[in-house]
């Protein structure tokens, strides 16, 4: 069956030649686009004949079967090439970015955040090594998780949760970093170290992190920072990047954040990192700039003295829940601005748990709130020099005149309250004592509309600029009585006594005190004393700037200023129990009395009682600084605000300046010092 | 003319220029392809190649009569050898493929492709008004020459030889002179037990190959992944490629088997599209001529040797080169002169060896 040898019995023909033949038997089973594509192909034969061309060699035809084989090779190979046209040609340079994406890594380069600073360089805010651990999904070893987990720790919840993360990797993805811990221990990093041979895909990675060395001091001035949320992904955060989300740290931020840098670097397809040495003249795939290096953050240095902020925050802690303020009175910089209870920065950023989260959210001492800042209270009897510098600008009133208080004061069919009849009441005892019936007369006299006016001038209704989220507070006048309700007497009556709808917040009334303490100066309140690169270069620095000045008499202004120095040294002032020994306080207290609106009790604290106030400067003369203190749900300003107040200017003269206390007797003033002899015990 | 003058008067100088050129490519492809693989392979292809150079000139100068003489007994011991390699073989990547002699080792696989093509050479050679008369007992000779070291080869697995061989078979049935009808009949009922042996037959990797290269996309990690790399590395060599040795898909291993399987990815990634259509061409020309000297072959056994050789050619260099590009299954066939192996490099050199032995004698009797 598999037949002998046989000779091939074609015939030959022995005319033309074979280029010619090709193109004939190509070209008519391809037509003239078959003929074209084989043109290229005609010069090369004939170039390669010219040995057989002389030889007597008969040439032929192509048979049927072996065109068509010519036919179906031609067309698979413009089919190929088409391909290679579509993949080359066309779609070149998106394979192009695909293959450059494969091997040419571009990892974030953080700036190193910029520190916070009190006024003497202590630092509030800085940076720390924080160890990260990541894994990349493509080289892990399955079942390493669990040993991984067990060394960090993970709670099963934890572990869960990283292992679908890990198993939503695919592809390429599974070649990019997943973060499993923000921070471990040192010892944890140690084990991590010792077991690296066995743990492949696992890296522990150096990252800085934000700390506050102070703890929960000036915790809200400060502010926090958590990671990047989509927006800030939009601005062009980075992922994982930490932003500043309150406070300092959101108010500064772009001073604070630098500008962040990026290097790539080269990978093979193991993922093994490659040097730009191995790789060669491919390293110009990567573009020119292989790397920037970040621009650090500026340093912010404040106005405040961490010295006084401690000595204030600890006089609140005897407190459930306070605010004070403390400003240079002639400059209107903060020395010292707090809210207690607060919170620790070091948790809120980055390491709150959703307990621990959950837990501050309903805590109803409420620490998350800045009470000195972003939250108004009825000012009370703190307010009364409004209306009493607006009687006497106007000259409604005779200041000397006595006019009786029997300890109520009928208004139509209303009746106001005084603490007790107090008996005949000059201006000056009327606020040494805090007497309302005299201020319910002089509020008739004034009138709301001269009270707002006043109020405005002190800066009450308004952002004290100072950012920070803070609130603007709320001075009524005629309109708004109209569109809520109508206007009734008794609001200018309550108006007076900084009640009814007059709200302040503790830094307005510091900064309305320091102005009475100055001669009458509102100052734009300064937080930042300056800014500063790294090196100590100064980029820009705050001058201390008048926003305005009271259009008030300086005989008002002693007035007042003697009223409210007999307030604290007189044996009869309502503060005058908080008095101390060579300290020269002027002040108010105010006892504010609330709506139960907030809900929730907490032990040893009567949500009913008043806001306890104290707000004053010292010394009287040539003030140095104002301080207000409010004690949510105090009760009397003089007996619980007071006392606090006068232990921080205390604390201020003794131990933060002492260069700044007055001399004994260039202050005295022996005429009013003499109603304090008794009760000083005879001592100066 | 003269007898000594003969062989290089009638000499196929323009298979040779194609071939040289190929070679060329291939060899500067070669060492930019090992550049990450382990030590010493260039050389080692080196080796190869004067080996295959002795190959060639043997294959070039041996009697076709006697070839046509020891065609079957070759094929039979090759088919022996098909079967103990099955039995003794060594183990590589999972399948059993090599017969080892010490520590020389060969592919009977390889092998088979040539003695494949001796042995329907040898049938078809027989008188043609005998296949008019008797087409059915050729077709059913041409199943069992196929059939028994297909099915040998695929249960080592290759199924990248086994397909060449239903190829070059195919290709050698549809151009002998048997009738129509008889060739149509076999290719309507061999397609459709193809089918069955596709759905039924192939091991789940195999399978999952040819669903990957319909759908790249449908396993990025595992078999696509290869695939997508390949293409990455084509599509990036644009116009005029990265330029030689620069390009990263290779030199940084994104390629699988880039020296074996994958070597036109590298070309085509560092020399473009310039690159890889001046290949396509010198491919294109070694097949159109020999198609032309089988045309022109003395004898019916040279004429059926030719198609079958041109055959194996061309189905190398259109799936690998399809695989590579997209337009095939991976299916693990070598690219003619340019994929790193012996065993493939030889057996490409033996059959040009055999198609130059064609062309010097196409005249003589």
């Amino acid at each position: 069956m598999l037949g002998r040898f046989t000779k091939y019995p074609s015939g030959k023909n022995s005319s033309g030649k074979l280029r010619f033949d090709l193109r004939v038997g190509l070209g008519s089973a391809l037509g003239r686009a078959g003929s074209g594509a084989l043109l290229p192909l005609s010069p090369m034969a004939g170039g390669a004949m010219p040995p057989s061309a002389g030889a007597p060699a008969p040439q032929q035809r192509l048979d049927g079967s072996l065109r068509a084989a010519v036919v179906v090779v031609v067309v698979i190979f413009l089919l190929l090439a088409g391909r290679l046209v579509q993949l080359q040609g066309l779609r070149g340079a998106e394979y192009y970015q695909k293959s450059t994406n494969n091997f040419i890594h571009e990892r974030d380069w953080p700036a190193v955040r910029g520190q916070i600073r009190d006024r003497n360089g202590v630092v509030l805010v800085e940076n720390r090594p924080a160890y990260s651990v990541y894994v990349t999904p493509r080289f892990l070893v399955d079942g390493e998780v669990q040993r991984l987990a067990k060394y960090l720790e993970l709670t099963d919840e934890q572990l869960a949760a990283l292992t679908t993360k890990l198993g939503a990797r695919r592809g390429l993805e599974r070649f990019k970093q997943v973060l499993v811990s923000e921070e471990i221990t040192r010892d944890q990093m140690a084990l991590l170290e010792s077991e690296k041979e066995s743990l492949p895909g696992v890296d522990v990675e150096t990252r800085a992190r934000r700390y506050y060395p102070q703890g929960t001091q000036l915790a809200h001035l400060l502010g926090y920072m958590n990671q990047a949320s989509p927006e800030d992904l939009r601005r062009g955060y980075k992922s994982g990047e930490y932003v500043g989300r309150s406070g300092l740290e959101h108010l500064l931020e772009p001073q604070l954040r630098g500008a962040p840098g990026f290097e790539k670097f080269f990978v093979d397809a193991r993922g093994r990192r490659k040097t730009e040495s191995e790789i060669g003249k491919m390293a110009q795939l990567a573009g020119a700039e292989l790397q920037r290096e970040p621009i650090p953050g500026l340093h912010a240095v404040l106005t405040v003295d961490l010295g006084l902020q401690r000595l204030v925050e600890e006089a609140l802690q005897k407190h459930p829940s306070a605010a004070a303020a403390v400003v240079e009175v002639e400059t209107g910089k903060i020395l010292a601005l707090a809210s207690y209870p607060s919170p620790d920065p070091n948790l809120l950023t980055g390491r709150l748990t959703r307990v621990e989260a959950q837990r501050l959210e309903s805590d109803p001492l409420h620490p998350l709130l800045d009470k000195a800042l972003r939250e108004s209270y009825y000012p009370g009897s703190t307010f009364k020099v409004v209306p009493a510098l607006a009687a006497l600008e106007e000259r409604l009133i005779n200041p000397d005149e006595k006019v009786p208080c029997y300890g109520r004061y009928e208004l139509g069919r209303h009746v106001f309250h005084c603490m007790k009849s107090h008996g005949p009441m000059n201006l000056h005892d009327a606020i040494v004592q805090s007497c309302n019936v005299y201020f319910y007369r002089l509020a008739e006299k004034v009138g709301l509309e001269r009270m707002a006016r006043m109020a405005q001038q002190f800066g009450f209704g308004q952002p004290s600029g100072v950012g920070l989220g803070e609130t603007a507070g709320f001075v009524p006048n005629l309109d708004y009585y109209k569109k809520h309700g109508g206007f009734h007497g008794g609001d200018a009556l309550n108006t007076a006594l900084g009640q009814g709808a007059v709200r302040v917040t503790v830094l307005q009334l510091a900064l309305a005190y320091a102005a009475l303490g100055n001669g009458g100066r509102m100052y734009q309140p300064l937080l930042v004393e300056r800014i500063e690169k790294p090196g100590g270069e100064i980029v820009h620095e705050n001058q201390p700037a008048l926003r305005s000045v009271l259009s008030v008499s300086p005989d008002s202004l002693e007035r007042m200023r003697q009223a409210l120095v007999d307030v604290v040294s007189d044996i009869k002032g309502t503060a005058n129990t908080a008095s101390i020994e060579g300290i020269d306080v002027a002040g108010k207290s105010g006892t504010a009395q609330v709506r139960k609106n907030r809900k929730g009790e907490s032990a040893g604290w009567d949500l009913g009682n008043s806001h306890a106030w104290f707000v004053g400067f010292a010394p009287s003369r040539r003030a140095k600084i104002a301080v207000a203190v409010l004690v949510e749900h105090g009760g009397l300003g003089g007996h619980v605000a007071a006392p606090t107040a006068t232990k921080i200017i205390q604390g201020y003269f003794n131990q933060i300046a002492p260069e700044q206390r007055p001399r004994p007797l260039l202050a005295a003033e022996p005429p009013r010092l003499r109603t304090t002899l008794p009760t000083a015990g005879g001592s100066r | 003319m003269s007898e000594l003058r003969r062989p290089f008067a009638f000499f196929a100088w323009p298979l040779l220029v194609a071939v040289l050129a190929i070679v060329a490519m291939g060899l500067v492809n070669l060492y930019s392809a090992t550049q990450v693989a382990p030590k010493g392979l260039f050389g080692t292809q080196l080796g190869f190649y004067s080996v295959g150079v002795i190959l060639v000139v043997v294959a070039a100068a041996v009697d076709l009569r006697v070839l046509q003489r020891l065609a079957m007994p070759s094929y039979l011991l090759v088919l022996a050898m098909l079967v103990v390699v099955l039995v003794a073989g060594k183990v590589v990547n999972g399948s059993r493929r090599w017969l080892g002699i010490s520590s020389f080792g060969v592919q009977p696989s390889e092998l088979m492709k040539l003695t494949l093509i001796l042995a329907y050479a040898r049938l078809f050679s027989s008188d043609p008004p005998d296949l008019q008369a008797r087409p059915w007992r050729y077709a059913v000779s041409w199943h069992l020459i196929l059939l028994l070291p297909a099915l040998l080869i695929l249960k080592q697995p290759d199924l990248g030889t086994a397909l060449l061989c239903v190829m070059v078979a195919a290709s050698m049935l549809l151009l002998v002179p048997l009738p129509g009808r008889v060739k149509a009949a076999v290719a309507a009922v061999d397609l459709s037990a193809a089918t069955a042996i596709f759905l039924f037959g192939l091991k789940t990797y195999q399978k999952k190959r040819f669903l990957t290269f319909l759908d790249p996309n449908s396993d990025p990690t595992g078999a696509g992944w290869h695939a997508r790399q390949a293409i990455f590395a084509i599509g990036s060599g644009r116009l005029l490629g990265k330029g030689y040795l620069r390009g990263t898909q290779n030199q940084l291993q994104f390629l699988p088997e880039h020296w074996t399987d994958f070597p036109f990815a590298v070309w085509a990634e560092e020399w473009g599209l310039v690159g890889c259509l001046a290949m396509l061409l010198c491919f294109l020309l070694l097949i159109l001529w020999s198609i032309y000297l089988a045309n022109e072959a003395r004898d019916r056994f040279a004429r059926y040797l030719a198609i079958g050789c041109t055959s194996l050619l061309f189905w190398h260099t259109a799936i690998n080169i399809g695989m590579v590009i997209g337009m095939a299954p991976v299916v693990g066939v070598t690219l003619p002169l340019v994929s790193y192996g012996g065993s493939s490099l030889l057996t490409v050199m033996l059959t040009l060896g055999l198609l130059m032995n064609v062309s010097t004698r196409r005249y003589s009797y």
